[in-house]
């Protein structure tokens, strides 16, 4: 196609490792993450911000990724599934939603992990209503949401 | 199982075999995939209901830098189907398109940008006809051509007209007959991951990697299309995102990957965008439906005549099957003496519709719940009663040759009611409580195409202490690993952590059916046993060789063969006999009655739901808030109590979610609401608290006594949130989803004096065949060794 792409450098932190890329400007974080840095425990469900699938942290916060270009986010710190376990050691919340059959298919699960953790960090001792209020963004099909919730409390409560 | 009779890992609440890897992001599904030099395929579809092709121009998009193919309908001309009596789909239409939606060329190219716009250059004319868009269309003249060339008369796809025992005699005897219409809109499967394959071919094969719910499906209409015979051709189930029935139907971008890196000699995916999900759709069918019922004046059913009417889509699928589901399993709860089935699928200028979770049954379980309410409304006995006094019984027959072994409806209900008060509660208004019941199969008897082979295989291979179980069982988020695991770890003394399993791989596992029916569990749990416990008097003989003892005084369990550590004995066992290798198989009994059409319904067991929805309905807006649901599934046995759990309460959510939203709706052919936001699911928001009882009546075939979880428990729910509409506000809503404008409207009706009811009014004139009397099986003691047919 004969169409010029706006291409630019830009320097990505990543799960606390800092990488430079030289990316178009107009691709997503999620389709960068997922395509130039082998990064797919991010997953999409719709790339139109809508089911909550693709969320990553964005200095701590919660932010669809579909709907993120790299260039808004240089300086500031990404974190993915990828990074939540500290080695080969799960997160509490990757702990209890193992523990506790919270993953079905797994599909939405990285996206949920990562809003829940960010839940935690602001609110370490959510009630139930907080914590559906805190996740009703982000769409799952397997599980009815009951194993998360309980997942999320134990976690919770672990982590107290 | 150890020697004293306790199990070892059966019935325990253990971590999915996978759970880490889907907790870590690191489950690689089919676009996680990435190998060197791969292209990117796009897909053209039709804008248009109902057209034919006139001319296809390509040479733009082919002229494209970064386009590297370009096929269309030519290259690909080989018809296939799920079913062999509906083999009427392409992989890419150049004669004629028959839904928004159908694809019509590919492209591969080096980028997917690229593919977009080479798909955005290539000129289609088109002679655009009229589209059919409902079932009373369908079943008119045409007002152009049909939309298939089969069927008939007009846009009927298929008609069935059954009747088991005597049915008029049933009616003459009731003290009282009654009539309703009721309609269930159909819905999709949603799944939260897009369909999804990519492609290779090297050395003369090709390998497919796809999320799919039927490697071998797949494998079966690749080898058709592509003229290649199936040892040329490997299909693997990636780690899968999500199905309930909609990755169950070979799918056109299946056939194409393979087609284009063939062609290009490099791999080629293809990714679905959810706009295209929607319109790929085989999901549940809407169906319109009539049922009359005659019973005894103390609520005993005497009679029942249920008719059906499918709105398919624009292709067959698996229609033919839906068509009898709708009829099946009506008879699988209920003690119905004498029963007449009449179905009809239609064509329409809609996306296909299939199976998703309950596969037919849902719609006429919405209707026959509901219809049996009313009956006992009329005839002044307790709802709960009268279905209670209906139930079916275990180890029976039913009229319509069904075979019931283990049945848990009496204790299903008795959980729910006792836990929800159902029957002490203190009435307030706009509060209502709502109760229903259902059944499904656990797999289904019969195989989709006609063949005597097992229907399920496993392969065990010990070595140095490591056990490696090898199925072509896809796991698509239920859990089916782990329960392979967890048999094969209980027969040898292991945890399943300890067994390393291949499954869904065409070239290496053995063959399972695949993940539809509810069958896995059953089918290759069975199977898995089989080879488990060959494996086990393997390494069992050869301890008692070394240990000079018979083998019924070696003791299995704790990761020990008698006096040796598993891997010990499994050294003992190699040394002695070389190799240890097992398998194990599964075919289910041959079950059918003596009727065409039987070979639909029939399963090795059925499991049993029972359900109470509580909820608040607000009669000046409509709306609905459920409070609380409690479920109650008979699982036969849970091998995984916490794995049961999970499908039950995914069931619930999901059935929950077709009682009050979801809705696949078109205008002009284009889907009304194409994505996530507008097509409304329940969110963790709209999700109550569901408390979940399991009940365990230890099948005699199942596994352990095991049977289904996945789909039975969708099918209560979306009738007791009608019924417990009706207790709230004294309207029945007689077609799902149940809005707020259906309630307000009903309400409106109600204080006009009119019938305080929202729903189709009458059943169309439908030009049933002459119906075929079938002969109830005798009444007598089932026996599990004989088989039904005579």
């Amino acid at each position: 196609m004969a169409r010029d792409v706006q291409r630019q450098v830009m320097s990505l932190d990543v799960n606390s490792e800092r990488t430079e890329l030289l990316l178009p400007v107009h691709k997503t974080l999620l389709e960068v993450l997922r395509e130039d840095m082998q990064l797919t425990g991010t997953k999409h469900g719709c790339e139109l911000g809508e089911c909550g699938t693709c969320t990553v942290l964005v200095d701590g916060r919660p932010e669809l990724s579909c709907l993120l270009l790299p260039l808004q986010l240089e300086g500031r710190a990404i974190t993915t599934i990828e990074g939540m376990a500290a080695g080969s050691r799960l997160h509490p919340l990757q702990q209890a939603f193992a523990e506790l059959g919270a993953a079905q298919c797994g599909y939405c699960t990285p996206g949920i992990l990562l809003s829940a953790k960010s839940l935690l960090e602001t609110n370490a001792r959510p009630s139930r209503d907080e914590i559906r209020e805190a996740l009703a963004g982000n769409l799952c099909r397997c599980t009815g949401y009951v194993k998360i919730l309980e997942a999320i409390e134990l976690a919770a409560g672990r982590m107290a | 199982m150890t020697s004293n009779g306790k199990f070892g890992v059966i019935g325990k609440p253990l971590p999915r075999v996978d759970a880490v890897a889907k907790v870590t992001g690191r489950a690689v599904y089919a676009d996680d995939m990435m190998l060197p030099r791969t292209l990117h395929c796009r897909i053209l579809r039709s804008p248009h209901p109902h057209a034919r092709i006139v001319s296809i121009d390509t040479s733009a998009a082919r002229r494209m830098p970064g386009v590297l193919a370009v096929i269309t309908g030519a290259d690909l001309p080989i018809k296939f189907g799920i079913l062999p009596v509906t083999q009427d789909e392409r992989a890419l239409e150049h004669e004629k398109v028959r839904y928004v939606g159908d694809p019509i060329a590919a492209v591969a190219a080096t980028e997917e940008e690229i593919a977009a716009a080479a798909c955005d250059a290539i000129s289609v004319e088109y002679e655009v006809l009229e589209p059919v868009m409902s079932i009373e269309e369908a079943l008119a003249e045409p007002k152009d051509e049909r939309i298939q060339d089969y069927g008939g008369p007009h846009n009927i796809h298929k008609l069935v007209a059954l009747e088991f025992g005597d049915v008029e005699g049933g009616f003459a005897r009731a003290d009282h007959v009654r009539e309703d219409v009721f309609f269930f809109q159909g819905n999709t499967h949603l799944p939260m991951e897009q369909h999804s394959a990519i492609a290779t071919y090297v050395d003369g094969r090709i390998t497919l990697w796809s999320s799919t719910q039927v490697v071998h499906y797949v494998h079966r209409a690749l080898s058709k299309v592509l003229e290649l015979p199936m040892n040329r051709i490997r299909v693997i189930g990636a780690a899968h995102g999500g199905g309930f029935g909609g990755k169950t139907d070979p799918f056109a971008h299946e056939i194409i990957v393979c087609k284009l890196a063939m062609m290009t000699g490099r791999p080629v995916k293809c990714t679905l965008t959810r706009e295209e999900v929607f319109y790929a759709h085989r999901g549940r069918h809407p169906v319109l439906m009539w049922v009359r019922t005659g019973v005894t004046s103390d609520g005993l059913i005497t009679a029942m005549h249920f008719r059906t009417a499918l709105d398919g889509g624009a292709y067959g699928s698996y229609g033919v099957a839906s068509t009898f589901y709708t009829g099946a399993l009506q008879t699988v709860t209920y003690d119905i003496p004498a029963y007449r089935f009449e179905g009809c699928r239609v064509f329409t200028n809609k996306p296909p519709c299939g199976p998703k979770r309950g596969h037919g049954t849902p719609q006429p379980r919405f209707a026959l719940e509901l219809h049996l309410e009313k009956i006992a409304h009329d005839i002044g006995v307790d709802p709960v009663d009268l279905k209670q006094r209906n139930f079916v019984k275990p180890m029976t027959r039913t009229v319509n040759w069904l075979r019931v072994t283990s049945c848990g409806l009496d204790e299903c209900t008795e959980r729910v009611m006792q836990a929800s008060g159902f029957k002490r509660r203190v009435r307030r208004p706009g509060h209502g409580l709502g109760f229903a019941i259902s059944t499904y199969l656990s797999g289904a008897g019969t195989a989709i195409y006609w063949n005597d082979m097992p229907h399920s295989e496993v392969q065990i291979k010990v070595d140095r202490g490591g056990v490696t179980a090898y199925c072509g069982a896809m796991d698509i988020g239920q859990g089916s690993d782990s329960v392979l695991a967890t048999i094969v770890a209980e027969e040898l003394g292991l945890h399943p952590a300890d067994i390393r399993l291949v499954t869904a791989d065409t070239d290496t596992t053995p063959i399972d059916l695949g993940s539809y029916s509810s069958r896995v569990t059953f089918m290759a749990g069975n199977a898995a046993i089989e080879a488990a416990r060959k494996m086990r008097t393997i390494l069992v003989d050869a301890v008692a060789s070394k240990m000079a003892c018979v083998p019924a005084a070696v003791a299995v369990g704790n990761g020990r063969i008698g006096d040796f550590t598993f891997e010990e004995a499994s050294v003992l066992a190699e040394a002695r006999f070389g190799t240890l290798t097992s398998a194990g198989s599964y075919t289910p009994p041959k079950i059918a009655g003596p009727y065409k059409g039987s070979g639909v319904g029939p399963s090795p067991a059925y499991s049993y739901s029972a359900c109470v929805v509580d909820l608040d309905a607000d009669a000046r807006t409509g709306l609905v808030q459920v409070n609380k649901i409690w479920i109650a599934h008979d699982v036969g046995r849970a091998i995984n109590p916490l794995l049961v759990e999970g499908q039950v309460e995914g069931s619930v959510y999901m059935g929950l979610g077709e009682a009050l939203m979801e809705e696949q709706a078109f205008r002009k052919g284009l889907h009304k609401w194409p994505s996530m936001l507008e097509y409304k699911s329940p969110t963790f928001l709209d999700t109550p608290e569901v408390d979940t009882f399991i009940v365990e009546t230890v099948d005699p075939e199942g596994p352990y006594g095991a049977k289904e979880a996945g789909q039975g428990p969708l099918l209560p729910v979306p009738p007791a949130v009608c019924s417990a509409v009706y207790d709230a506000l004294g309207v029945w809503i007689d077609e799902v989803p149940v809005t707020p404008e259906k309630i307000v409207e009903a309400l409106r009706r109600k204080e006009k004096g009119e019938p305080a009811r929202y729903g189709p009014p009458r059943f169309p004139h439908i030009p049933y065949p002459p119906t075929i009397k079938v002969e109830p099986p005798p009444k007598k003691e089932l026996d599990l060794a004989a088989p039904a047919a005579i």
